[in-house]
């Protein structure tokens, strides 16, 4: 070793240890970073990996199996699945549970808004009251639905897809919606209600000129908590239903007795409806957002 | 049937939540109309619950609120020909400008065209016309309050009430909005009510200041009175610019007593209120702190002045004066303001002894 070299070896580490020390590595991300970026990336492989096989799957052609490899691209499989009648009642499925999320949707907005509402002032009992609509998030969903359908054969009351089914899924949307509603009613300041009476304004006025315009934002986000739920319900519909199948139910039984890919298409379609759906409602929450924090004002 | 004028009169207010502590206790007021009216007081003195009941937004357990000589009790606020200005103001945040300002105008049913072009003549008054399609989000707190000062009057009230109107906002705004809000009041010639607790900002803005403690009145009237002879202790404290000190009397001297402390001797004081009090009793009296002068110890002085040998305990400089604090008076501040031009032609340190003077006839015995 010449003394040039030993005096770069005795200068140089130091500055380099002090780098390491503030910024362990080149970029300035520290190694825990990609550790976690590792771990998170697994973790979306997990979570759709398996999907996007059904969905893949779901876009062979005539010779199509159930398992990999794929054979073949085409959209013959949903062509299938709405054409056969072996494959189910897919139309009449998705037409049943279509319209059963749609009322329970409003119907889960305007009882969350309204008990929004009421839960703004304190009043006697009003804690009591709050637990008992949160219970039947924790009860169990099959136990509740094997519940409704004991409690109406002991009335002589026939299940149905849009009555007993119908109230069965309110029991589980209706406490998601309430939820979400005081996360929203949070920030509703009382003294935009006293200005409106103020300025002249009844109750009935403040309530649409004030009150729903500015909740607007959570109210669709509560009809989308709704409509998402209902339309994905299976537990509690399973025993309540009756005779005639949401399409959950509808899948369900497809998996026991229907064995080619168009399974897998409903499980695309039904799937890319759910996406729309979502997409639908943020969009329309964010153009609310974007119309409140930049203006001007259209009207 | 109209409420046609802002005058207002209080008569035995009380206001109870609970039936026992006492909100508002008893407050008998006269504000006349077009005057600029402060109540000042502490949190939770019952001052802003009084405008909540001027406003029609709370009724009072007992007693009487006229407005341009009608019990308004039990009437909307619409009735009342009153509107408020709320602490944060309210602004409707999904409307823009010019649709918070005509809102109370849609409510009424007036139409579209018509409540758009009262509203921008609104804007107008209060100097916002560039930013008519803003929404209140996007405006700072200097135009959130023209916004909402705007849309409180845009329906012609004969009293507005505003409930901290400058307390969201920094200091030098606070100014500013202080001369608008004064000049606003000028143009519109009507009622303003004001709760604040900043005593300054009461003493710069209103024409009657009404100091509140505890659900009661303790002084009203202009304020100057208020601020320069305040009636008892409380008062003094809170408007601040005065010394109140506690005694003895000693003797009764004619219409002035010669009050005593183990600090002070021979303090004479005006009786003035304290007309009755006698030897022996202990008595607070005030000097203001811009009337207090210090001197060195060998600097003789004449008998008609009070002289209190003190020491300097802290020195704050505050631009047009300096803020001088003695020794306490047993349990009582002693603090002088000395003009800057006089502190510095012979500046004191801390620790120096000094003898505090002041004359007789500036000081106030206090209730």
């Amino acid at each position: 070793m010449t003394d040039h070299q030993l005096a770069t070896a005795n200068v140089e580490p130091v500055p380099n240890r002090r780098l390491r020390a503030l910024a362990p590595s080149r970029g300035g991300r520290p190694w825990t970073f990609y550790v976690l970026a590792t771990l998170f990336t697994l973790y979306v492989i997990a979570l759709y990996g398996p999907m996007l096989c059904i969905y893949i799957l779901s876009f062979q052609d005539v010779r199509g199996g159930l398992v990999f490899p794929m054979r073949g691209t085409s959209l013959h499989w949903f062509v299938d699945l709405f054409t056969q009648v072996r494959t189910g009642d897919v139309k009449g499925s998705f037409s049943r549970s279509i319209r059963l999320a749609i009322v329970v949707t409003i119907i889960t907005v305007v009882i969350s808004f309204m008990s929004g509402l009421a839960f703004r002032k304190r009043f006697a009992g009003d804690s009591v009251v709050f637990y008992l609509m949160i219970g039947s998030l924790v009860a169990p969903g099959l136990v509740l639905g094997i519940g409704v359908g004991l409690i109406c054969n002991l009335l002589g009351i026939e299940t149905s897809w849009y009555t007993t089914a119908l109230g069965a899924q309110l029991s589980w949307t209706l406490p998601f919606g309430v939820l979400v509603m005081f996360a929203v009613m949070s920030r509703l300041n009382n003294a935009w209600d006293e200005a409106a009476r103020d300025l002249g304004a009844s109750t009935w006025q403040t309530t649409y000129l004030v009150i729903i315009p500015i909740l607007a934002p959570g109210l669709v986000a509560v009809a989308l908590f709704g409509f998402t739920l209902s339309y994905d319900e299976f537990t509690r519909t399973l025993l309540t239903a009756g005779s005639l199948n949401t399409l959950p139910l509808e899948i369900w039984s497809m998996t026991l007795n229907v064995t080619s890919p168009s399974l897998y298409a409903l499980g695309t379609v039904t799937t890319l409806i759910s996406f729309l759906i979502i997409g639908v409602c943020l969009g329309t929450i964010a153009r609310m957002q974007k119309r409140r924090a930049a203006g001007p004002a259209a009207h | 049937m109209a409420v046609e004028n802002g005058s207002i009169e209080l008569a035995g207010i009380v206001k109870s939540y609970d039936g026992t502590i006492r909100v508002v206790d008893g407050v008998n007021l006269r504000i006349p109309d077009r005057a600029y009216c402060c109540f000042l007081g502490p949190s939770g003195c019952g001052k802003t619950t009084i405008l909540r009941m001027i406003a029609g937004h709370e009724d009072p357990t007992h007693g009487e609120i006229l407005i341009g000589g009608k019990d308004v009790v039990g009437l909307a606020p619409v009735e009342r020909r009153t509107a408020m200005m709320f602490q944060s103001y309210a602004l409707f945040p999904h409307l823009n400008v010019r649709d918070n300002i005509a809102f109370a105008l849609r409510v009424r049913g007036v139409g579209v065209q018509e409540r758009r072009k009262a509203a921008d003549a609104m804007i107008e008054k209060v100097r916002l016309t560039e930013l008519a399609d803003r929404l209140p989000a996007q405006l700072s707190g200097g135009q959130q309050q023209r916004v909402a000062l705007a849309r409180a009057a845009i329906t012609g009230p004969k009293v507005l009430l505003l409930d901290e109107p400058l307390s969201a906002l920094d200091e030098q705004l606070r100014v500013q909005m202080r001369q608008e809000l004064s000049r606003m009041q000028r143009d519109l010639g009507i009622t303003f009510v004001h709760v604040t607790h900043t005593q300054l900002e009461a003493i710069a803005i209103a024409d009657i200041v009404v100091v509140m403690e505890k659900g009661k009145i303790k002084q009203a009237g202009p304020a100057r009175d208020v601020y320069d002879q305040p009636q008892d202790r409380y008062v003094a404290e809170f408007l601040g610019g005065q010394n109140v000190l506690t005694g003895r009397i000693e003797r009764i001297d004619g219409d002035s007593a010669v009050i005593v402390s183990p600090e002070m001797r021979d303090v004479v004081v005006p009786l003035g209120a304290r007309r009755a009090a006698s030897t022996g009793d202990r008595v607070d009296f005030a000097i203001r702190r811009d009337d207090v002068d210090l001197a060195r110890p060998e600097t003789g002085g004449d008998g008609a002045r009070a002289k209190v040998p003190s020491r300097v305990r802290a020195i704050e400089y505050q631009g047009n004066f300096v803020k001088v604090i003695l020794d306490k008076i047993g349990d009582d501040e002693l603090i002088a303001y000395v003009p800057d031009r006089v502190f510095y032609r012979d500046p004191l340190s801390v620790g120096d002894v000094v003898i505090a003077g002041w004359e007789k006839d500036k000081t106030r015995m206090l209730a």
